[in-house]
């Protein structure tokens, strides 16, 4: 049994506005091990994204923590001051984020940009072995050395991706965090890059949380999948039970309303809308969509709980 | 037969500045006809730069060709009289990808409604205009009651995409060209539009043409599919046969890199190898030869036609020269008729 390299728990995240406090990580609490791949999937406004930035403490106002802890290695770092925290980015949790095509700096070379990160966060080497490094990173994640030398408006949208998982990667993290890394990307090219950091996972042993709404991906990356449904984690299974014995009823008509390549059918969405998150329904938040609620699920919130041996949902009805 | 709309011989370049000589080729003749009588779903499928939203722009008569012509009942689009345009304007609707742009953020979501209504004098008074913007809200699954009155940022996107598509179906349209109409909504939600137009092709015989990155959405909703490459087409035909069993190695590279969504594993993650240079220099021959693991020289001198490799595909790949090549304008011969219909079929 492995342990945990990284836990949440009991998290709550809030937006303030005008109107008050909308709850967008409502009691979020998981596990990761080491070296292992977990996805977050979720629709839009799941609140999978304010999660990933949360537990890297990088959520800007009006976002707000308002409880829980993430521990990692035996540190729970909502406790650490806001310097120390800089410096366990990158050196011990790394994200990845979205969109990170548009993260690089415009006016900077790769090489900089990379040597950059590794000045940051106190290494001190001479300027042919940072050289050294940059090659060694750039030729890790699949680019050419030339790339050292470019700018990002020279590279394609891949390689770009490429030079943000080399910064990423450059401190050996243990945890790293990609918060849908390759949505820009053509599929040709992001299966090149997620096999890319498949690689580079398993050389690092590092853990991966990653973020996203493509269950195609998740099926074909992660080992475990957590499937968020206004703000909460309704089901966590390993990714081989979601897709064929899912718990959850979301989850479930989720998995129903992909569209397959294997055979022609019918149109299956999900009636409803998600609940505004302002004013989320009594019970279990998914009751007003469910097919199956009875009355207790009006009223009374369901746990998260082990319902199959590493299968965990929230749902009165397992 | 009868034509509805025809692309003939398209191509399509841009340049950037007067002394720009490199013009990028967005589209290279590209031939398509949508038949009037005989209503068909038609799946563009390519990856960013492959030239399909300069495709539909093309059939909108939004941008001009640089060579060849688009016609709209045998009238070319950049030369229509007035009286044409506005039937073109009624005929041939059209699906944006972004549910968020089309919006003026001003105006409420009946805005979009009652100006086509207006314009085009659909409705006689007050409450038959009423009735048929709540006929076509109720067509997408949308309830009246729950959407006019709103304002744009008041809905989701989902919702949003669906007035868009009531809109279109308000005008009774011959043929809906949608450019990623779901790219930019939820899973859940997609299934519902896509499942929409559907139904509005098989109850109204509207056609479609359905442009889209894609591919699992297109083998859903389409009969027969073009596969586009940096502007030329590779592969088209009926669906079944090219979602299956892909001939052109682009497409099956594509088939390949789709991340299924299934308990099966297709992608080799635990072994990748991949590395990726520069994009190569243009050349002569095929597009994608320098990408082509069975590339040979006659790849490199001149772009393969399509050849007519099954009743219903045609590839553009010398891999297949032993078929009968086949004119692009004739690329409509590999596509299957429309055997899901009961009405308006003349073969």
């Amino acid at each position: 049994m492995t342990l945990d390299v990284l836990r949440v728990h009991d998290l709550l995240v809030y937006y303030d506005t005008p109107a008050g406090a909308v709850t967008a990580v409502n009691h979020i609490s998981f596990g990761l091990k080491a070296g292992e791949r977990l996805g977050l999937a979720g629709e839009s406004g799941s609140g999978k994204s304010t999660l990933a930035l949360s537990i890297l403490r990088l959520l800007k106002p009006p976002g707000r923590i308002a409880a829980g802890e993430v521990w990692l290695d035996g540190v729970n770092l909502m406790t650490l001051s806001e310097e120390d925290m800089r410096q366990v980015r990158l050196a011990r949790i790394a994200l990845i984020p979205q969109g990170s095509m548009n993260s690089l700096n415009p006016v900077m070379r790769i090489k900089e940009q990379l040597a950059d990160a590794l000045q940051d966060h106190g290494v001190r080497l001479s300027k042919r072995d940072v050289a050294e490094r940059v090659r060694d990173l750039l030729q890790w994640v699949g680019l050419r050395p030339e790339v050292a030398d470019m700018f990002p408006h020279e590279l394609s949208g891949g390689m770009k991706q490429r030079a943000c998982i080399a910064i990423a990667i450059s401190l050996r993290p243990q945890v790293i965090i990609a918060d849908e890394p390759t949505s820009a990307l053509d599929v040709v090219v992001q299966k090149q890059v997620m096999e890319t950091l498949a690689r580079l996972q398993k050389d690092l042993q590092a853990a991966v949380i990653l973020v996203g709404h493509d269950m195609g991906l998740m099926a074909q990356f992660v080992d475990r999948l957590g499937v968020m449904y206004a703000g909460q984690l309704v089901e966590v299974s390993p990714v081989r039970d979601i897709f064929t014995q899912p718990l959850h009823p979301y989850t479930q008509m989720l998995i129903a309303s992909l569209p397959s390549l294997e055979q022609k059918g019918t149109f299956r969405g999900i009636p409803g809308l998600p609940p505004p998150l302002r004013t989320l329904p009594p019970g279990c938040v998914f009751h007003p969509r469910c097919p199956h609620a009875v009355e207790r699920c009006q009223t009374e919130a369901p746990l998260f709980r082990e319902v199959r041996p590493h299968a965990w949902a929230a749902c009165h009805l397992l | 037969m009868t034509t509805l709309l025809e692309a003939r011989h398209v191509t399509k370049l841009f340049s950037s500045g007067l002394l720009d000589r490199h013009a990028t080729v967005a589209l290279e003749d590209f031939s398509l006809v949508i038949d009037s009588e005989r209503p068909s779903i038609t799946a563009v499928v390519g990856e960013s730069g492959s030239g399909k939203t300069t495709l539909a722009r093309l059939l909108l008569g939004l941008v001009a060709p640089t060579r060849g012509e688009v016609l709209y009942q045998g009238q070319d689009l950049q030369n229509m009289s007035h009286t044409t345009w506005r039937a073109f304007r009624r005929d041939v609707q059209v699906i944006f990808q972004d549910p968020y742009e089309v919006y003026n953020p001003f105006y409420r979501v009946d805005h979009v409604l009652t100006t086509p209504v207006a314009k085009f004098k659909l409705a006689s008074s007050k409450a038959a205009a009423r009735a048929l913007i709540a006929e076509v809200l109720q067509a997408v699954g949308l309830r009246p009651e729950e959407t006019l009155g709103r304002f744009p940022h008041q809905l989701s996107g989902g919702q949003r995409q669906r007035v868009m598509v009531a809109r279109a179906l308000l005008l009774r349209p011959r043929l809906i060209v949608a450019d990623e109409p779901v790219s930019m909504v939820d899973a859940s939600l997609r299934a519902t539009i896509l499942g929409a137009l559907r139904t509005m092709h098989l109850e109204r015989g509207i056609s479609l043409v359905y442009i889209t990155h894609d591919l699992a959405t297109a083998y859903q909703i389409s009969d027969n599919i073009v596969v586009l490459y940096r502007g030329s087409v590779v592969e088209a035909g009926d669906v079944e046969l090219v979602v299956k069993q892909p001939h052109h190695p682009y497409t099956q590279l594509l088939m390949s890199s789709i991340p299924l969504a299934s308990a099966e594993r297709t992608w080799t993650t635990d072994s990748g190898t991949s590395t990726m240079g520069l994009q190569a220099a243009e050349s002569a021959g095929c597009k994608f030869a320098d990408r082509c693991l069975r590339a040979t020289s006659p790849c490199l001198q001149a772009a393969p036609p399509l050849f007519h490799t099954d009743r219903y595909r045609a590839v553009s790949c010398y891999l297949y020269q032993s078929a009968p090549a086949l004119a692009v304008t004739e690329m409509g011969k590999a596509f299957t008729g429309p055997a899901k219909l009961s009405h308006g079929d003349g073969t």
